[in-house]
């Protein structure tokens, strides 16, 4: 950024002497070039801000805006209230047989999808170093990252579902009758089953994150440090980690985004109604029923609330960039 | 040791595509007690034609809705982009670096966030069940990644061709058009790629925007499918995922260089 402001300054600075010279203009001289050049240059800018005014910062104002607003146009609490108090939000009753409330399994997924995905990413791409023909290995993990979500989610039924699918089957030769059966009709099951069918999906992300990681290391490091007698365990946790460090921040905020904007997988999965009794409902789904509904206000809430949590999700990896 | 453990992931990963191509492929009556029954198997296309054929719901349409959509959903934001992330990269002006934080801040919004606004403004230009409404939304929202992007690019790019020309008296469009863009094709590539498949797999904007079965694009097709009369007909089901999975999955075969350069760089430089 320097070194573009010094030659941006440097050429304005003789344009300015320039104008002068040839005289008598100059207020032309002072201000004409450098407007006309602002000019030249806004359109540069033009067409982006244009598309970003009229269909995202509009419509999040709007969206905010009309959170704040009852039915009849009143400004009011009440949207928010009237959502955090929903059983589908968050059920008071919160034991086991899912629903929980759509904040809830949220908070779920990333409470069960996070770390495994991260770790599974990690030690795939740890191991996958040593490998031949991990190339191969990596792609098939990574398929489920190019596997529109929509068919992500109709794959994950049609392995869970008795009859077409693998895992009740499975299930059903080793014995595990209770696991023999169509997960996600029921709701004992089929949170878990989406949740861990997700992993099957995302976990390509954060292997390939640090697998182009690992890369950037410098092998002179591992190389001294067993020159040293480092043990192994100590390697990774004193050198391998700490230098991963980026990559895991970002793997976690783009994870916790993913899981926190999760629609179309639990849409083809379990219908737009979010299974048995919405007992694998989410915050996206819950404020696309309300926007069907033309509960728009409804609908702007839990948007609002879930804008909410993604932010805090970004800010956390802004604030550790720039810490490190 | 450490082989076997990989190569047993990679196949425990590949077993649903297993399937799903297992029962696309063969009569469902094959398929009854499990599609890992292997003895018969008799190959048929008869699935992929239902799905490409459907009456109401035909894959082949939405095949064709979603290219209308996708391809312009790429260019138009990509050259926007270029633009954009061209000016933050070489030009400074007031609050240059807070507009771009907020515009990068915009990547973590939901779509939910702005469906209701972008559902009424699209009423009222009366391009609901029209894709143009799609070309212009995924414009807006790629902008702010595919900016990043490319200002993370052009910052790399040695500044002294551009100097030269400038002493020349090249203007700032000229610059750009003859000398920044023709450099700027493998970024293109990487950006391009993304975008093209983050617009053929989405789902949501399509769902609230389009309600014509013969404007839908592809993926808001496949549940569609899905809703046989008593017993969903897995056979169709799988072949019309197959065939949406298809252009996405040989984008990424064909590309994976450009593709994973993206992915990288857009999240670790992100």
């Amino acid at each position: 950024m320097g070194e573009t402001g010094a030659v941006e300054r440097r050429g304005l600075r003789t344009f300015t002497l320039f104008g002068r010279r040839r005289g008598g203009f100059r207020l032309v001289g002072r201000f004409g070039p450098r407007t006309r050049k602002a000019a030249v240059r806004s359109v540069f800018f033009a067409p982006a801000l244009l598309f970003l005014m009229f269909l995202v910062l509009y419509p999040v104002l709007q969206t905010v805006y009309i959170s704040f607003l009852s039915p009849t146009g009143a400004p009011t609490l009440g949207n928010y209230r009237a959502v955090l108090s929903d059983p589908e939000t968050i059920n008071p009753n919160l034991s086991w047989p899912p629903p929980l409330g759509t904040l809830i399994h949220n908070a779920l997924w990333a409470g069960i999808h996070l770390p495994i995905s991260l770790l599974f990413g990690l030690w795939m791409a740890l191991i996958l170093r040593e490998v031949k023909g991990s190339s191969i290995v990596k792609s098939a993990i990574f398929l489920g990252m190019v596997t529109p979500m929509i068919v992500g989610g109709v794959i994950l039924r049609f392995l869970f579902e008795t009859g077409p699918g693998i895992v009740p089957s499975f299930f059903e030769a080793i014995g595990v009758h209770s696991l023999a059966i169509s997960w996600l009709n029921y709701r004992e099951t089929a949170l878990l089953g989406l949740i861990f069918g997700s992993v099957w999906l995302w976990t390509g992300f954060s292997l390939i994150v640090y697998s182009a990681g690992l890369t950037t290391i410098p092998q002179d490091y591992f190389e001294a440090a067993k020159i040293d007698g480092t043990p192994p365990f100590r390697m990774f946790f004193r050198i391998t980690l700490p230098l991963l460090r980026p990559m895991t921040l970002v793997i976690i905020t783009m994870t916790l985004l993913w899981e926190l904007k999760i629609f179309d997988i639990v849409y083809a999965a379990a219908g737009p109604t979010g299974g048995t009794r919405g007992s694998v409902d989410v915050l996206s789904l819950q404020m696309f029923n309300y926007f069907v509904q033309g509960s728009y206000n409804l609908a702007a809430a839990v948007a609002t609330l879930l804008t909410l949590l993604t932010l805090i999700a970004t800010v956390f990896l802004f604030r550790r960039m720039v810490r490190s | 040791m450490i082989h076997l453990i990989a190569w047993s992931v990679a196949l425990v990963w590949i077993i649903p595509f297993l399937g799903v191509f297992s029962t696309a492929t063969r009569p469902a009556s094959e398929v009854t007690f499990g599609w890992w029954q292997v003895s018969p198997y008799h190959p048929t296309l008869d699935n992929f034609i239902k799905a490409l054929t459907q009456p109401t719901y035909s894959i082949s349409k939405g095949y064709l809705n979603s290219l209308i959509i996708a391809v312009p959903g790429t260019l138009v934001p990509l050259f926007v982009a270029a633009l954009a992330g061209y000016g933050f990269s070489r030009f400074s002006f007031p609050m240059r670096d807070y507009i771009f934080l907020a515009i990068v801040l915009i990547m973590s919004v939901p779509a939910q966030m702005v469906a209701i606004p972008v559902f009424q403004i699209m009423v009222n230009a009366n391009l609901v069940d029209n894709q143009l409404s799609l070309v212009l939304l995924h414009t807006a929202w790629g902008l702010p990644w595919i900016i990043l992007f490319m200002r993370n690019f052009f910052s790399a790019l040695p500044l002294e061709v551009e100097e030269a020309a400038r002493v020349d008296g090249a203007s700032d469009f000229r610059i750009f058009f003859r000398i920044v863009l023709p450099m700027a094709i493998p970024a293109f590539a990487s950006a391009g790629i993304l975008q093209f498949m983050w617009v053929w797999n989405d789902f949501f904007f399509a769902l609230i925007l389009i309600f014509n079965p013969d404007k839908m694009p592809a993926t808001v097709l496949v549940p569609h499918l899905a809703s046989g009369q008593y017993t969903t007909d897995w056979g169709v089901l799988t072949a019309g995922s197959i065939l949406v999975l298809l252009i996405p999955l040989a984008l990424y075969v064909v590309l994976q260089k450009y593709y994973i350069r993206g992915m990288i760089g857009w999240t670790i430089k992100g």
